[in-house]
């Protein structure tokens, strides 16, 4: 751990923090205003529209995106790849972060949020896969959480605690990959009790599975962007063990990427021709159905297929941005965009800007807590008293 | 009608319902049955369990 | 309430019989839910409907719906297409008659009250109950507002109170069902002056509507719509012109609803049942591999140790006997040059002497 950071005496005033002020104020009034004047007052929702932005960004983006927690965990403890072992903290805390996000901007969308606790303790809804994902992503919060706290233990000096935590990651690990491929899944067989509603071209009885080994592109994808960016901002906290296997997880995660997509285009084509929905690839849903196809599930397949083969880092880095928006592209095409294609332009939806700007404030609430862990607790840097104790 | 069920989805809500508890039960129980199957994994020799012969 | 030996065993009774005698099924089987004999239906005759909106007009009045901003007697709203609202339980609308542009054709829209509703599969508290009258009801105590029912109702009803911030409901057509319970008859039924809407049991119903086609062919398409429309509903249509050109959809097929989410619902508890032992599985396997690898390395260090041992000890062995050669060598050089230079010595010693 270099000792820069003492003798810089940083100002609290950097533009980022200007920015994440402006949109803390901005949100904490829409908040407000959400809650004492209802949704209408805050969203472009309607009776024809009833999810929007919060339910395809916030919750269906934001899950597929905080997948690198259960992905990662899975590679080092179950498939022993010790050698991405650093890259494990900062995956759980992004997907602790990520889903404990989700949650929050939950209540902004539902319309009695306090009821929330509702069909886990009033009435179960079992026919409905809303429940399912309800129960599985409260469970996989709680997973994160205990997967977490051995980091905010051992910066509290907290170590009986922290070492029977530690003993329990195996079970954990499992029961999080349990839980993501259930959940993961069931976000996309939401879709499936409408199919009048969703084009053609995405709706497919293979949703589940669609979403789910797009979840572990978006995980394997998203370690990688974290990286990046940590690599970037936060490169004084990081530890001669991270920075000696990152090379080895870009290359590592980048290989199984390029891989996993190359199946998911597979099963994709596949879902096509069992539908046999060819002939709407030629008009305007088509060509946009093609796009993401081809620009966001083939060509970062290639590219980082490119990138391992030279062990060109930097190539995958960019791939890994570009996979992200095609998650968030894909997600976003489903709940919002050929979701409602049947109705007339004058009945689709846009989503308000102070939609828009709760998503945002949710996303820099998120980058600040990110922030303050990892400047503060050993995630990119093992703790001294802990060395070579996972 | 058959088990008391008039439509089908009185039927699934039944079957799920149950369906939900025996997950959790099974994984109370597979947790258990793991370490009942891995508790001496780290014994390094294999136990005898047949009389040796005493010459 | 406590539990007697004779209630336990009453249940353990009653589970084994049922098991024998009820017939397991699930979406995939033979078996075919035929809901409650006795439920109620409505019959719509779309050439009767003369657009006079007294339905709505009652309707709003027996749910103490709040006033629209048009009055019921004004028509020009029938110049727009309506939906459903959070103020509107049922509204109707107009359409271009195909046969003849002087008539038009007038359509009531409302919930359809399916006989399985893809709102109650969707809805996770269960807030929606598909009753024996026929009515699907609506419990506004447990809706956590999340308006997944929205989403999936495929005729586009249910509507939100987004605009209520405490005690937002979702809104639609009751089918009376209070009304119903007390004999009485819902109050669109009872409101329209044209018999367009007829209550009865859904079987006569039935009958009623295919009499009318069979007597009049010319005057009806042989279709009754909602008598097999995602699974069937209870508000039965019959119309002259095409159910497309009257806003209603004909491609929403016959399954229900809950078959549409059966499949991805019944492979939840297998991956919960089989995903531990996959991954244990491969744990196994990744360790397993770890540990002969690491027995493997420790052969391949052990093995490398002693070959260089061997190699250094020949070596040693092999400098220690050439030196001990070498010291002979010298050894014996050494002595030869000494008796060399004794002899020498005598031998001039002697000379010396023979001189005198």
């Amino acid at each position: 751990m270099s000792e820069k950071t003492l003798s810089v005496n940083k100002s609290l005033l950097t533009p980022f923090n200007i920015f994440a002020g402006i949109v803390l104020v901005i949100g904490a009034v829409i908040t407000v205003l959400r809650f004492t004047k209802g949704l209408a007052a805050v969203t472009n929702l309607s009776d024809n529209n009833p999810w929007g932005l919060w339910i395809g960004f916030d919750l269906l983006c934001g899950v597929s995106l905080a997948a690198g927690g259960f992905v990662t965990s899975a590679a080092v403890y179950i498939f022993g790849m010790k050698r991405y072992h650093s890259a494990v903290r900062p995956a759980i805390l992004t997907g602790f972060l990520g889903y404990a996000l989700v949650v929050f901007a939950l209540h902004y969308d539902v319309g009695r949020p306090w009821r929330l606790p509702y069909p886990f303790i009033v009435q179960q809804g079992t026919t409905s896969l809303l429940f399912e994902v309800g129960a599985c992503v409260a469970l996989y919060l709680t997973v994160l959480f205990i997967e977490f706290t051995p980091a905010a233990m051992e910066w509290l000096g907290l170590k009986k605690a922290r070492n029977i935590v530690v003993r329990l990651t195996m079970l954990l690990t499992i029961f999080g990959v349990v839980l993501s491929t259930l959940h993961q899944s069931s976000l996309g067989a939401l879709y499936l009790i409408a199919p009048s509603k969703l084009h053609p071209l995405w709706y497919s009885t293979y949703l589940p599975v669609y979403f789910f080994v797009s979840s572990i592109i978006a995980g394997l994808s998203m370690v990688l962007f974290e990286s990046t960016l940590s690599h970037h901002y936060f490169e004084d906290k990081m530890d001669e063990t991270h920075l000696k296997e990152n090379t080895g997880v870009t290359l590592g995660f980048g290989k199984a990427a390029s891989l996993v997509l190359a199946g998911y285009f597979t099963i994709k084509i596949i879902g096509l021709a069992i539908s046999n929905n060819w002939h709407y690839l030629t008009t305007g849903y088509g060509a946009w159905f093609l796009f993401e196809l081809l620009g966001f599930v083939a060509l970062p397949c290639f590219l980082y297929a490119v990138g391992v083969r030279d062990k060109n880092v930097k190539l995958i880095r960019w791939t890994a941005l570009l996979t992200v928006l095609g998650i968030v592209l894909n997600r976003l095409n489903i709940s919002l965009i050929a979701f409602n294609w049947q109705l007339p332009s004058s009945e689709r939806y846009f989503p308000h800007w102070m939609e828009i700007m709760v998503s945002v404030f949710i996303v820099v609430v998120g980058i600040l807590v990110f922030r303050f862990i990892v400047t503060k607790m050993p995630i990119l840097y093992e703790h001294p008293d802990y060395k070579d104790t996972h | 009608m058959e088990g008391g069920f008039y439509t089908l989805q009185d039927f699934m809500t039944f079957t799920k319902g149950i369906t939900y508890l025996i997950m959790i039960v099974s994984l109370c129980a597979i947790t258990g049955f793991w370490l009942f199957l891995t508790d001496r994994d780290t014994d390094t020799q294999p136990v005898e369990h047949h009389k040796a012969e005493h010459h | 309430m406590s539990l007697t030996r004779r209630r336990f065993l009453g249940w353990i009774g009653a589970a084994g019989a049922s098991t024998v005698l009820g017939r397991s099924a699930n979406a995939s089987s033979t078996v075919h839910f035929k809901g409650y004999a006795d439920s109620f239906a409505i019959l719509h005759d779309i050439t009767l409907c003369v657009g006079c909106r007294a339905c709505e007009a009652a309707c709003n009045k027996v749910n103490e719906l709040p006033p629209p901003e048009l009055p019921f007697k004004d028509l020009t709203v029938l110049n727009q297409k309506r939906r459903t609202t959070a103020k509107a339980f049922t509204v109707v609308n107009r359409f271009e008659n195909e046969k003849n542009s002087k008539q038009p054709v007038f359509v009531k829209k409302q919930c359809n009250h399916c006989l399985e509703p893809a709102c109650a599969s969707a809805c996770f508290v269960k807030a929606f109950k598909k009753t024996p009258e026929g009515a699907v009801s609506y419990d506004q105590s447990v809706c956590v507002g999340c308006r997944y029912c929205m989403v999936a109702c495929p005729f586009e009803i249910p509507a939100y109170e987004y605009d209520n911030v405490f005690s937002p409901r979702v809104m639609k057509c009751t089918m009376c069902h209070p009304r119903i319970l007390k004999g009485q008859l819902p109050g669109c039924v009872e409101a329209c002056p044209k018999e367009a809407i007829s209550f009865g049991k859904r079987k006569d119903i039935l009958n009623i509507a295919r009499e009318r086609i069979m007597k009049h062919p010319e005057r009806y398409l042989d279709h009754i719509y909602g008598e097999t429309e995602m699974g069937g509903t209870s508000w039965l249509y019959i119309s002259g012109t095409p159910f497309k050109q009257t806003g209603m959809r004909e491609d929403l097929g016959i399954t229900p609803a809950p078959e549409l989410t059966s499949g991805a619902l019944g492979a939840v508890p297998i991956v919960v049942g089989l995903w531990p032992v996959l991954l244990t599985g491969i744990y196994a396997i990744s360790q397993r591999k770890e540990k002969v690898s690491a027995e493997e390395q420790a052969l391949a260090v052990a093995e490398a140790v002693e070959k260089t041992e061997a190699t250094a000890k020949q070596k040693l062995a092999g400098e220690l006997e050439k030196a001990r050669k070498d010291a002979q060598k010298d050894k014996d050089s050494a002595i030869k040059q000494a008796v060399k230079k004794a002899l020498d010595e005598a031998a001039s010693v002697k000379q010396e002497a023979s001189d005198v």
